[in-house]
């Protein structure tokens, strides 16, 4: 049992905003006419499409296929024609496409069989398989893939369900808890046995007293050992670091694991999915979303994944004033780039914005070093100082000062009197740091590269020098032999030697000589006497093979460490 | 586009100056009532010279005037100065003093926020070095009707009125081999301190829980200072208290409550983490009773706060707290 409530540092309590939304039942979102399903669902990972242009699918029926270690599988949300696998805008503040496979719904909305996880002495492996199959992923917004997670098997003692929900206006997790309380902890009950907990601990924050009730009085139903416990609303009590602290007291360092730990934790909603796909076999294909914002009803609906954010925020009727569409919470949410985004599993909100409801920043000032942002950052760094370090592109100072144990949370700025936008000046050091790595490694491995065919080509040339004065000993040798029978004894070995001497340096010359003319014959280009325009040319082409033989820069496009969101 | 967060604390560094304001016009009523308006007219005089010169410097400098000017720093600078300096200096040393700390202690070293030291301080020990003979005329306790005051910031010749501060007649009569306690007969001395100095330094204690229940500063920085200088007067206290004043005493005289709770919280030129903090305000109540006691000025504060300001680089880099996961609190799990 928790004895006590553990307190983190910090934290802020903006305006919560909650009620706006959490009123009224979950609805159950219209079909849209077409669905744009995000092959790339969990984290890092694209799925692989094994459905055609043309193809009929049926709800629940599988079209992308895990691929790599981190890989989810994907399933079509309605019934329906395949009319396109396209790249799309995704729901990602860089604005950057993903490849989306586009269904035309035919309206019937026709499950392909499918029934509960029933294998008789099926061993837990099989489970994971099940969940990886059925594409459960972390709903609370990291997706990351729950069958990893819930993989990491042991030395688990705590299962830490997230009902915290502490960013401002967004409560689909509010509702969720309400309306399914059985659902949930069923889920989390199978989670539990996953990874061999033997306690669950729910941690909400007690703005949702419905909530909490709701979850106690289903507890009762249980026979687990299952904890409910109100934790202060203070943002960010839902972020996961924070979260364990709370409810265990432990802290987890940047780079460490709540499973290093004995913890893990998963998002209600992931819970509820779990139970879905082991009890009934139901992919995840849908999710619940807060609208909310500057709308006439805000509310939470289950929609489809896939669902364009526009169809869905228009269920809301935006007011006429609104001018962007905020996705996530205010305090780490970001700009939606376009408006034709699809809903993808990690959206737990939309927010529409008017210029009153979110007024554009005031002018930044100096910092006076005041230290509100000090006292507010819940993972104790000096936020000052790394804005400091970061405005003078002092990066390693930035680093020594643990940037890289910012979690983005906002607190600093929400605070900050100067109005300094200081989460900004830490993405920009992070990237630059990231950006500098990638380069490095880049060049490394060029380098390495470039010795490795330096050492072969030296490597090479020994080699056929030694064989050539190999061949050229035994010829020696043979002649030698040939010359002692001719002559007579006396001098024949002191001769012998010279002349043996003799003839390996001039055969080892005259392999050289070779090498040398094959090597010019080689690197002659016969461009000697052509016109400067194909001189040109073929420079030009020399250029290219020589880019296309350069180092490929390796990708990357997520934080290394990115925070579970809330 | 904008980023997250997207929602803001309505707070702003106007706000804070603005409170640091309103928590030091406790102090400033109970001045009044000790010594008259006078020091209203100082606040005026000062605070117009400083918003004039950061006017100035701003637009000179391109920045953006309306906006920094409004942010209240200045006034703040302006104010404590005007109540650190005696209240019957000439008016053109006050004016002199706040405009060295604005264009000079401040925006020469690229404005709000970017001095490493205070400016009031700063200005202080300036003038006091500059002008020793004015910035040590100190009228005795009693009502001082405006127009007297105006004579005397205008019209200098104040050596008729004035008496030792306490903390002077202190100094000098513990070298002249007189005991505390006869020293303290003098009619400089009140209930603790200086007379009527005692009851402005409860105004600004008030002014101090004012801006910790605000959150404008925290309690380390005002209780380290008291601490540090209790602690030093008191071992001299307890080794000879006939050559030594009591702790009582100093943290009663002088500028110390003023300075505990307005100076040496000064953010910008200060240390920022908390144990810094305890460092820094610790130090200068220590070094501020050695140049009381010792040194060859009466109040030893100024000095001391720029003496500690040069640390403070030092200071916060050797305090860096703990960052969370990293404090070893999982039982050396980190
Ligand atoms: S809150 Fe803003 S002004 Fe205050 S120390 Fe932090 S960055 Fe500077
Ligand atoms: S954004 Fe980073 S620096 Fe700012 S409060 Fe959050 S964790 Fe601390």
């Amino acid at each position: 049992m928790i004895a006590g409530l553990f307190k983190f540092n910090g934290g802020v309590k903006p305006d919560t905003h909650k009620n706006e939304s959490a009123q009224t039942p979950i609805r159950t979102a219209p079909m849209p006419a077409r669905l744009f399903v995000p092959l790339r669902q969990s984290a890092r990972t694209t799925a692989r499409c094994i459905v055609q242009p043309g193809q009929k699918v049926l709800k629940g029926e599988r079209i992308g296929v895990p691929d790599e270690f981190l890989g989810t599988a994907i399933h079509a949300p309605t019934s329906g024609t395949v009319i396109g696998v396209e790249l799309h805008t995704m729901a990602h503040a860089s604005g950057l496409g993903t490849r989306c496979v586009i269904i035309e719904a035919d309206g019937e909305d026709r499950w392909i069989d499918h029934h509960g996880f029933d294998k008789v002495d099926a061993t837990r492996e099989d489970k994971l398989a099940w969940l990886r199959d059925c594409g459960v992923v972390g709903l609370g917004g990291a997706t990351f893939p729950s069958h990893i997670k819930a993989g990491r098997g042991t030395g688990i003692d705590t299962l830490v369900l997230n009902g915290a929900e502490c960013e401002p206006w967004i409560t689909c997790d509010d509702r969720l808890m309400r309306e399914q309380p059985a659902d949930i902890l069923a889920g989390a009950l199978i989670l539990q046995e996953l990874v061999g907990a033997t306690r669950i601990v729910v941690g909400i924050e007690d703005n949702k007293p419905e909530a909490i009730e709701a979850m106690r009085a289903a507890v009762k139903d249980t026979d687990g050992d299952i904890t409910v416990t109100a934790i202060p609303s203070i943002y960010p009590a839902g972020g996961e670091k924070q979260l364990i602290r709370v409810l265990t007291g432990i802290e987890i360092p940047h780079g460490k694991l709540g499973a290093d730990f004995g913890v893990q934790c998963f998002n209600v909603g992931t819970a509820r999915a779990v139970y879905r796909a082991m009890a009934f076999g139901e992919p995840l294909i849908s999710r619940v979303v807060t609208l909310t914002g500057n709308v006439e009803q805000p509310g939470n609906v289950d929609a489809l994944i896939g669902t364009p954010v526009t169809d869905l925020i228009a269920q809301a009727r935006p007011k006429a004033d609104t001018n962007r569409t905020l996705l996530g919470g205010p305090m780490m949410g970001f700009e939606l780039p376009a408006q034709d985004v699809p809903l993808g599993k990690g959206i737990n909100c939309l927010i529409a914005c008017s210029p009153s409801l979110f007024p554009p920043p005031p002018p930044e000032m100096n910092c006076i070093r005041c230290g509100a942002c000090a006292r507010a950052c819940p993972a104790d760094l000096q936020p000052f100082e790394l804005y400091w370090f970061s405005r003078a592109k002092n990066f390693g100072k930035a680093q020594e000062y643990h940037l890289f144990d910012c979690i983005e949370c906002g607190c600093c700025a929400y605070v900050c009197p100067s109005h300094i936008r200081l989460v900004d000046y830490y993405r920009f050091s992070k990237s630059e740091i990231w950006a500098r790595e990638r380069e490095k490694a880049a060049a490394d491995a060029a380098r390495d590269r470039f010795e490795f065919r330096n050492e072969r080509q030296e490597r090479e040339k020994r080699e056929k020098a030694e064989r050539l004065a190999a061949k050229a000993a035994a010829t020696k040798a043979k002649l030698a032999e040939e010359a002692k029978a001719k002559e007579g004894e006396s001098g024949a070995d002191t001769g012998a030697k010279a002349g043996e001497d003799d003839a390996k340096a001039a055969l080892i010359k005259a392999a050289l000589e070779r090498a040398k003319q094959q090597k010019a014959q080689v690197q002659a280009k016969n461009t000697d006497n052509l016109p400067p325009g194909v001189e040109a040319q073929i420079a030009e082409a020399e250029a290219r093979r020589q880019a296309e033989l350069a180092p490929e820069v390796p990708a990357q496009d997520t934080p290394p460490d990115a925070p579970e969101k809330q | 586009m904008f980023t997250s967060p997207f929602v803001r604390k309505p707070a702003s560094v106007q706000q804070v100056m603005f409170t640091v304001l309103v928590a030091l016009v406790p102090g400033v009523a109970i001045y009044v009532s000790q010594f008259g308006p006078g020091i209203v007219v100082n606040l005026l005089i000062a605070s117009l010279a400083a918003i004039a010169a950061e006017a100035l410097v701003l637009w000179l400098r391109k920045k953006p005037v309306g906006l920094y000017v409004t942010d209240l720093s200045a006034v703040v600078t302006a104010w404590l100065i005007a109540l650190a300096f005696p209240p019957i200096i000439p008016a053109w040393i006050l004016i002199l003093a706040t405009v060295l700390a604005v264009v000079a202690v401040k925006h020469l070293y690229g404005g709000l926020g970017q001095n490493p030291f205070n400016p009031a301080m700063a200005a202080y020990c300036l003038m006091i070095v500059a002008y020793p003979s004015a910035m040590s005329q100190w009228p005795p306790a009693g009502w001082m009707d405006l127009a007297t005051h105006w004579q005397h910031i205008v019209g200098g010749n104040m050596d008729a009125i004035t008496g030792a501060t306490p903390l002077d007649a202190m100094r000098t009569g513990v070298r002249g081999n007189a005991t505390v306690h006869d020293v303290l007969q003098g009619n400089a001395f009140g209930v603790l301190g200086g007379a009527g100095w005692e009851y402005i330094g409860l105004g600004y204690l008030v002014g101090g829980l004012f801006m910790w229940w605000r959150k404008t500063i925290t309690w380390h920085l005002p209780v380290a200072f008291l601490a540090g200088m209790a602690a030093i007067s008191g071992l001299f206290w307890l080794i000879d208290s006939t050559r030594y004043a009591s702790p009582l005493f100093h943290l009663a005289s002088g500028g110390a409550l003023l300075a505990a709770f307005f100076i040496v919280t000064d953010p910008v030129s200060g240390a920022s983490t908390p144990r810094g903090k305890l460092i820094f305000a610790a130090g200068i109540g220590v070094i501020a009773y050695f140049i009381r006691t010792f040194g060859a000025y009466p109040d030893g504060i100024a000095f001391a706060v720029l003496l500690m300001n040069i640390c403070v680089p030092l200071i916060d880099m050797k305090t860096q707290p703990a960052v969370f996961g990293h404090k070893g609190s999982n039982g050396g799990a980190s």
